[in-house]
């Protein structure tokens, strides 16, 4: 029944690589890709160097990696960033996850575990370089210490160890042993970044193979000995109560083990296989208290968000010059409203957790963004102190944002309780993520601007009404009335700062919350704040007679490096050349999660229907760690930015979601996809996110560009069918 | 009992025949390659061929597939060389992976009719679902998968006229 658990001890000396997974048959978070390896009868002796590298007699090295991967190519990032420094044979690296429990036990080594914000790389990239040239410096010092000979009198490269003056060579494998007994020098200098050879390189992903075979178990595939399977309903109306149910039929169906009340809001059925336990659940008769909620619907919210839009109770977000008075002052004065439906991260995989829960210990294998917030959720739930717990965090079939929140762990843990020695999967429906989900925040804007002589904005408001992802994030803290995250592009400086040069610039925020808690959705509050301000700034462009190229690089003078993407994609597309009628290009430009990205996108509207044919993208993220990655992460955000400003959009009903599944909350598709060509222009001096900027710029460029071909301004999106002629 | 012939291998499953086929393949033989994304044949994640055809198994009642060929992405190749699984290795087109079996076998479908599809040929045939968005790495692949197979197929053909060295 119970999983045989070997104890790991973790050890500096000795570390059992893939022992954590712990699970017989699955290899969990690990990778072992060369065949001679797999091949080998013997076990080869493995030395951990320190927390970020261990190196195996026959040269193979592991690299740990504690932030998650769920398709942003981080990974392999910081890998490369480890392997620079460590100076190893690239062919020879693989990895694996280091647990957080073991990141508990060992005074957190690894860092931070969140993995969001687009922040992987650009947030760890001076430790893990540290953790890497500090395991060459232990390496080299074994090696000449072998040899009688000074430290700084030796090199590595390529996993070989080179006393430059005799000309002796030793490798990696044979010196670790010494080399993990060895104390580290108290700091280390890294390398000029104009010296990298493996950092900046389009180097292939280190987990593609097993994800073409099928191989690779996510954690919907998980099958533990003596595992049973859990499916879930929850109150559809958020913040709504089970009342009462009846499971007397599904007690009767194949397969089922057990129903359990899952907290106050939730039944789960146990069975043996999925199918049964979803067959089975479908029978339970649920009664719900749904109290005020289950009376909201999507007019309500509206009329809620449009009040917004004039109240006095406002959190200023940014405000330079006098802004009111120039606009009460306006000899031209130009304002719109637009508005940002809820969106669902919807992942391709759905929510899922495997716990075991005894008396004694928990552990769960899970899919998430953050390990470390994962074994708090799985302690909480637990009943158990964390040092009891454990997470296996497991490769994700999409995160977006949505595996930051750890609901679902908590639902698996509650009903593996009730069973304890038997590993419990629970797994969501579709329909379950789609109705509870945490959502993009919906938001309405207006924007009011007085235009110079020039026909330049010399004043700006844009006045901010809807939801806050910080109130829902800390209700326990009391909740914030103040939302500084909700001005991502409109912020005063930062990583969201502002582009823009505009004398009176006034940002505000009137809170409107709704029972459907916002979330952390890829690209957050910037996807809506670009819409708004650059689909704006085409508006005020063409108040003023002006070319939108030219109008924003009037705006841009103290800004060289978002007016060099801004350029370069324009250039890309040829801007300005003659195109043939019902077709027009698009520009939109920002700087958020600390990267300049722009785009300039092409379209052609016939007879009401959107072709977009292609979009030049440019991006600055300061470094580009893989650029190949980097390009795949943008071309990606334009199939989700676009997903979601053409498709995408969450109506309430009766205080509850309408669309469950794909069909009515409907995906680009490859038909639907322009081609994107990116340029890659990495200005040094800096660390920006890749995962989330150009979202942000779909929906402003492919709608300009809308505007462009056919003098139609979509202003509340998702464009849906919205006439376009 | 009901016996399927899966991946060439006839297998005897003892399950509700309303079962549906991704089910059957996924907790009754742990062939977990094949995908649960949205249950009602919208997303493409549970993509497996069934006679040679691209066939939705979320929604397929498993009595419905004896007696026919399921191809699984277990099954494309034994060691991921189908010229699909090269090309998307060669282009690292997955990102988080979870819809790529179904894409792979979408794709794979898709070339064993054409071998050298459009981009029109593309867009009417793959319909998956991929919310990481490899959609342009996707094309690519395919275009790519079918001069692969064309290459091989020309090797193959010339082998006889050829001494090999080892």
């Amino acid at each position: 029944m119970l999983t045989s658990r070997r104890t790991v001890n973790i050890t500096r000396r000795r570390f059992v690589v893939g022992a954590a997974a712990g699970v017989s048959g699955v290899a969990i978070g690990m990778q072992l890709p060369l065949s001679k390896v797999l091949a080998s009868q013997q076990v080869p002796a493995t030395e951990e160097i320190n927390a970020w590298v261990v190196v195996h007699d026959d040269e193979r090295v592991v690299i740990r990696v504690a932030r998650s991967e769920m398709g942003q190519g981080t990974l392999t990032g910081l890998i490369q960033l480890v392997a620079e420094e460590l100076e190893c044979n690239w062919d020879n690296v693989s990895w694996e996850f280091p647990t957080p429990g073991q990141s508990l036990a060992r005074g957190r080594p690894w860092g931070n575990f969140m993995t969001g914000g687009s922040r992987g790389i650009r947030s760890s990239h001076d430790y893990v370089r540290e953790g890497g040239a500090l395991a060459r410096e232990l390496l080299i010092a074994a090696a000449a210490d072998n040899w009688s000979v000074p430290a700084n009198e030796c090199g590595a490269r390529d996993g070989v160890i080179t006393h430059h003056a005799s000309g002796r060579t030793t490798t990696f494998g044979a010196v670790a042993a010494k080399a993990a007994t060895l104390t580290p020098p108290d700091k280390v200098t890294l390398k000029d970044p104009k010296d990298w050879r493996i950092v900046g390189q389009p180097v292939a992903r280190l987990d593609t193979a097993e994800k073409v075979t099928g191989k690779l178990r996510y954690g919907a595939d998980l099958k533990l000995p003596g595992m049973l399977n859990a499916a879930i309903y929850a109150c559809p109306v958020h913040g709504g109560k089970r009342a009462s149910f009846d499971a007397t039929t599904a007690l009767t169906m194949p397969g089922v083990r057990k129903i359990v009340p899952v907290g106050d809001d939730a039944v789960a059925v146990v069975a043996d296989t999925w199918w049964q336990a979803k067959q089975a659940l479908d029978t339970v008769v649920i009664s719900w208290d749904t109290g005020t909620n289950g009376r909201v619907d999507s007019a309500a919210i509206e009329a809620m968000l449009k009040e917004g839009l004039d109240a006095d109770d406002v959190f200023i977000g940014h405000s330079r010059g006098d802004t009111a008075a120039k606009l009460a002052n306006a000899q031209q004065r130009v304002t719109a409203e637009y508005s940002y439906p809820f969106q669902n991260h919807a992942p391709m995989e759905p929510m899922n957790a495997t716990v075991l829960w005894t008396q004694e210990r928990c552990e769960a294998w899970v899919p998430t963004q953050n390990g470390e917030s994962a074994l708090e959720a799985l302690a909480d739930a637990a009943g158990l102190f964390r040092d009891k717990c454990e997470v296996h965090k497991l490769i994700l079939g999409g995160g977006f944002g949505r595996r930051a929140q750890h609901d679902f762990l908590v639902q698996a843990t509650e009903i593996a309780k009730t069973i304890p020695g038997t590993p419990i999967k629970l797994l969501w429906s579709r329909e379950e993520d789609q109705r509870r989900g945490v959502y993009h925040p919906i938001t309405r804007c207006r924007l009011s601007a007085s235009l110079n002589d020039e026909g330049l904005p010399e004043a700006l408001h844009v006045r901010i009404s809807g939801q806050s992802i910080l109130h829902a994030l800390r209700p326990a803290l009391g909740a914030p009335q103040k939302d500084p995250a909700v001005f991502q592009a409109l912020a005063p400086e930062g990583e969201h700062a502002l582009v823009y040069s505009i004398n009176n610039f006034l940002a505000d925020h009137a809170m409107r919350n709704t029972h459907l808690r916002p979330w952390f959705w890829r690209g957050v509050n910037s996807n809506q704040n670009v819409f708004y301000l650059e689909s704006f700034l085409d508006e005020l462009a063409k108040q003023a007679g002006a070319d939108p190229l030219d109008y924003r690089r009037r705006l841009l003078k103290d800004q060289p490096k978002a007016l060099a993407v801004l350029e370069r994609a324009a250039a890309n597309a040829g801007w300005g050349r003659e195109l043939p009628a019902g077709s027009g290009l698009g520009l939109a430009l920002c700087r958020v999660f600390d990267s300049y990205v722009a785009a300039c996108a092409e379209v052609s509207v016939v007879a009401g229907k959107l072709h977009m044919k292609k979009i030049w993208a440019a991006t600055d993220p300061g470094y580009a760690v893989n650029p190949q990655q980097i390009e795949a992460q943008v071309s990606g955000s334009f199939v989700y930015g676009l997903s979601a400003a053409l498709h995408g959009e969450l109506t309430v009903k009766e205080g509850q979601v309408e669309q469950q599944n794909f069909n009515t909350y409907p995906s680009l598709k490859i038909a639907e996809m322009p081609a994107v060509e990116t340029e890659v222009m990495p200005s040094g001096g800096f660390w920006g996110g890749v995962g989330e900027p150009t979202i942000a710029v779909a929906a402003p460029a492919v709608l300009n560009a809308v505007y462009a071909a056919t003098g139609v301004r979509i202003r509340h999106l998702p464009v849906k069918d919205q006439a376009l002629a | 009992m009901l016996t399927l012939v899966i991946n060439g291998d006839n297998i005897e499953v003892d399950v509700d025949p309303a079962t549906p086929l991704l089910w059957v393949l996924r907790d009754h033989l742990d062939m977990t390659g094949t995908k649960y994304g949205c249950g009602i044949a919208q997303c493409g994640a549970c993509t497996i061929h069934l006679d040679g055809v691209a066939t939705r198994c979320c929604v397929l009642p498993v009595s419905a597939a004896v007696g026919k060929a399921i191809t699984t992405i277990e099954g494309l190749s034994d060691d991921g060389s189908h010229p699909v699984q090269q090309a998307w290795v060669e282009l690292d087109t997955p990102q988080c992976g979870y819809c790529q079996p179904g894409m792979i076998m979408a794709a794979a479908a898709l070339l064993s009719e054409i071998p050298h599809p459009t981009d029109a040929d593309i867009d009417k045939r793959i319909t998956n679902i991929c919310r990481c968005g490899t959609f342009t790495r996707v094309r690519a692949g395919i275009h790519r998968a079918a001069a692969i197979h064309q290459v091989a197929a020309v090797t193959e053909a010339a082998a006889p006229f050829f001494e090999v060295k080892a």
